[in-house]
């Protein structure tokens, strides 16, 4: 019998605007011991699908279908019965351990209560038992970190004790909604596994809510693709993945960005030939300290890299790595405790007042929020008019006008969209918005911080193609960061590696990405995972032995 | 492909964008009448004068504490004005003296709130130990012992009880600006060399305007019930003007003689518009609240 069954599921949102559908005529079903990744874009419904499995829909949602949790039906069911179903015959992951913790409860009660909800145990028991449970999803010296509160762990262990309260009661079935998008990849890679293992351990079925199709291929047994509210295709992950069938699902894996990764027998490249034009911009030496006293956190130590005219750098490494840090120490943003930046020649550190904006009307920045990046009550041809209005002050309005429509038509927009409201766009027409200012002053230099990471993979493509085709026609270099190392790959033609405020390694993207001179790289490399179940199984095989051999195995 | 693609993104914030709040204002009924309550007080204050006009200079000592009847609706006083009249007369300082002390005292208090909170720092710190500071001593007091030294007229009232009350605004909108300095757009702006007094007049004040309407609707509240305070206790504005406050006063002796008509009017006036304006401010505040709506 199937743990999970879904027919012909809808769900509508009452919104103040009126009705919403999110999910129209939706049917999947898990077996045990199975996983089924659900993967589509954003406001595709996968969550929405997802949380109505287990009646966990706000207030506002109205559900008609068949949902059955072994053989329980959810959809007409009370609160109580739902509470009783919830933990116990099946239970949830979300996507961001930090608020999935209670902060003011260790986290060995915060297991037992899970525990003791369900089944009649004295509370020695269900703390004994919530020991084990650490013990069992990989959370080192368990029976001290049974005391420890949510904030003293990693996020990656935070995770393990989300899984931990979610495997507490053995359930039949466990929905896992984006459970490593908040996580680094080689943390990533090890909840992974952990999540494989418990499965194939236990005979629990999963639910896996995903956007990324490497996840997808290293997990997934089946496939089911949602666009726009409905299921479009279901099907083996190789059928889904290597040859699918519906366009939209042909479409969405020719828009991911693959990692290319050595083949075994590849020799490295020439050697890299280094940029000696006169950098436009140079970071030498570069010290970050926060705070100060024992609290001081060093951010950045002793990084130095420089961009060459036209040139693109990629600047990668997991959360805390200081790749943001180090771009905004270019911008000026924050200032160096020790080293210095020169931008277009110029030490950007003793410039001050007029010559300081001079320098800085050559440099175009683009950053990761789509939301944020944009003043909501500017329209959108104030938002590109303001480098215009800071630099070139005499511009007549009509000149700024006409310089703010070539340039949203350079970057793809119809001109019309400057007297709309940022609100009225999508995320991708948003960051092309950001990147249309960062270029109205055609600026040698554009800094991006992880301009994509917030789009879907389609829409991320329409970005990078934009931004690749400006690049080639007005020339500006780019200094660009992003923790994604397929983007990078096909993006960057250098390469700067940084993990713990230092840099790893450095040399043309090639070279470093196939053939990594560190240990640090080789291991981040190796954690990526590709859209490609057959290629990803080896991949796995391999970064496991690896590990096992560099007895490297320590938990996140 | 792009094309093709977009439609898995469709902009479905596109909704009447700004207009909601709007909409979700009228939707409170408290609030709306609170507004209609406001306005009609403009109205009689202002407009009525024109339609009941009564002498309010001279005393007439034929017509004194007389109670309400055809030729005077609400009766007179001890010195012969007419209560109506009277009522309007004194609105018409209570609501001028509210409304501007309370939009100076919004406008100070922003001003401080955004500088202290965009600079950040030891700025910051000076500034916001001066805020800390003037609320520990009671507006009431300093606003009691400036009006006994100076006996004001209606203008240097506006200024001293707009001098009083900017602190809690510069708090509101200090805390608002906090998170504002941060957003990418203003970091975007700093990056390119934009400067610090674009930030915050381009940026952070626009984005604060709802904290800043709210905040100055409240404002006005407090100040018409500070007019009338200091009125009450003889130190607002001078006869033979007067204001809501001051008619109070000069009723209560009558108010055991029966004489009720010099003390309901004014008082109730001042506990309606006081509440219309509190009711106003939240229905603003709910208005803009994007978040407690999901």
């Amino acid at each position: 019998m199937n743990i999970l069954e879904i027919e012909n599921l809808d769900v509508t949102f009452t919104t103040e605007t009126g009705d919403v559908p999110a999910v129209r005529e939706a049917s999947l079903y898990v077996r045990p011991g199975e996983t089924l990744a659900l993967v589509g874009e954003s406001g595709s419904g996968k969550s929405t699908v997802a949380l109505a499995a287990l009646g966990l829909l706000s207030g506002n949602a109205r559900a008609t279908g068949r949902v059955e949790i072994g053989g329980v039906d959810v959809v007409g069911a009370n609160e109580a019965d739902l509470s009783r179903l919830r933990g116990r015959t099946a239970s949830m992951v979300f996507q961001e351990p930090a608020t999935a913790l209670d902060p003011l409860t260790r986290i060995g009660a915060q297991i037992a209560e899970v525990i003791r909800n369900h089944r009649p145990l004295s509370a020695k028991e269900a703390a004994s038992e919530a020991v084990t449970l650490l013990r069992r999803v990989g959370i080192p010296d368990p029976e001290q970190r049974a005391s420890a509160f949510p904030f003293q762990l990693s996020g990656g262990q935070r995770q393990r004790v989300v899984i931990a309260m979610a495997i507490a009661n053995s359930p039949g079935l466990l929905i896992a909604d984006e459970p490593t998008t908040a996580l680094d990849v080689t943390v990533q890679a090890e909840i992974l596994d952990l999540l494989r293992a418990l499965a194939a351990d236990s005979g629990t079925g999963v639910l896996l809510v995903t956007h990324n199709m490497g996840v997808v291929a290293d997990f997934a047994d089946r496939v089911a693709v949602m666009l726009q509210g409905e299921i479009v295709e279901t099907g083996p992950v190789e059928e889904v993945l290597l040859r699918p069938s519906h366009e939209y699902t042909r479409r969405l894996l020719s828009a991911v960005p693959r990692l290319t990764v050595a083949e075994p027998g590849d020799v490295p490249a020439a050697a890299p030939e280094v940029p000696t034009d006169a950098a436009v911009v140079e970071l030498r030496d570069i010290s970050v300290h926060f705070g100060r006293g024992r609290r001081t956190v060093r951010a950045l130590q002793d990084v130095s890299l420089t961009v060459a005219p036209g040139e693109t750098v990629g600047l990668v490494g997991e959360s805390g790595s200081g790749k943001s840090t180090a771009a905004r120490v270019a911008l000026g943003l924050v200032p160096p405790t020790s080293g210095s930046v020169a931008l277009f020649g110029t030490d950007l550190g003793r410039a001050r007042g007029r010559a300081r904006r001079a320098l800085l009307a050559g440099v175009g920045v683009v950053l990761q929020d789509p939301v944020a990046s944009l003043d909501a009550r500017m329209s959108v041809g104030e938002c590109v008019a303001e480098p215009l209005r800071v630099h070139r002050r005499g511009m007549p309005a009509a000149e700024r006008r006409a310089r703010v429509a070539e340039v949203l038509e350079r970057v793809r927009l119809p001109r019309e969209l400057a007297g709309r409201g940022p609100r009225e766009l999508s995320g991708g027409q948003r960051q092309r918005v950001s990147l249309a200012r960062a270029l109205v002053l055609e600026p040698r230099l554009l800094v991006a911080d992880e301009p994509t990471s917030a789009l879907d993979v389609s829409v991320q493509q329409t970005v990078l193609e934009v931004i690749t085709e400006l690049q080639d026609e007005l020339g500006f270099a780019c200094l660009f960061v992003s923790h994604d190392l397929a983007v990078v790959q096909q993006f960057a033609q250098r390469v700067v590696v940084m993990h713990a405020g230092q840099i790893e390694e450095q040399g043309p993207t090639e070279t470093t990405l196939l053939h990594p001179g560190t240990d640090y790289t080789r291991r981040l490399i190796a954690a990526v995972p590709v859209p490609d179940p057959v290629l990803q199984r080896r991949r796995r095989a391999e970064r496991r032995a690896a590990l096992a051999v560099g007895g490297t195995g320590a938990t996140a | 492909m792009s094309a093709a693609l977009r439609t898995t993104t469709p902009p479905t914030e596109a909704v009447a964008g700004h207009r909601l709040p709007l909409r979700r204002f009228a939707r409170n009924r408290l609030a709306v009448a609170g507004l209609a309550v406001v306005v009609l007080f403009l109205l009689f204050c202002f407009v009525g004068p024109l339609l009941h006009s009564t002498d309010q200079t001279h005393t007439d000592l034929t017509q004194v504490n007389l109670a309400p009847n055809g030729s005077h609706w609400l009766g007179t006083d001890a010195v012969g004005h007419d209560e109506l009249g009277r009522l309007m007369y004194g609105g018409k300082v209570s609501l001028l003296v509210g409304l501007a002390a309370g939009i100076l005292a919004t406008v100070i208090g922003t001003l401080w709130g955004a500088i202290a909170g965009y600079a950040g720092g030891w700025i910051d710190a000076v500034m916001m130990r001066v805020v800390d500071a003037g609320i520990a001593i009671p507006a009431l007091f300093i606003l009691l012992v400036v009006s006994a030294i100076t006996t004001p007229d209606t203008l240097g009232l506006i200024v001293i009880l707009g001098l009083v009350s900017w602190l809690v605004p510069s708090r509101l909108i200090r805390a608002e600006t906090l998170t504002l300095k941060n957003r990418d757009y203003v970091l975007t702006l700093r990056a390119i060399g934009g400067t610090h007094g674009r930030a915050i007049a381009r940026h952070i004040l626009p984005n604060s305007v709802s904290t800043i309407v709210v905040a100055a609707t409240f404002q006005v509240a407090d100040a018409i019930l500070l007019v009338a305070y200091v009125s009450y206790l003889g130190l607002g504005v001078q006869p033979p003007s007067t204001d809501w406050g001051g008619m109070l006063s000069a009723g209560l002796t009558a108010a055991y003689s029966g004489r009720w008509w010099l003390i309901v009017p004014p008082g109730l006036a001042i506990i309606l518009v006081v509440c219309a304006f509190n009711a106003i401010g939240d229905g603003l505040r709910d208005a803009f609240d994007i978040k407690g709506r999901g």
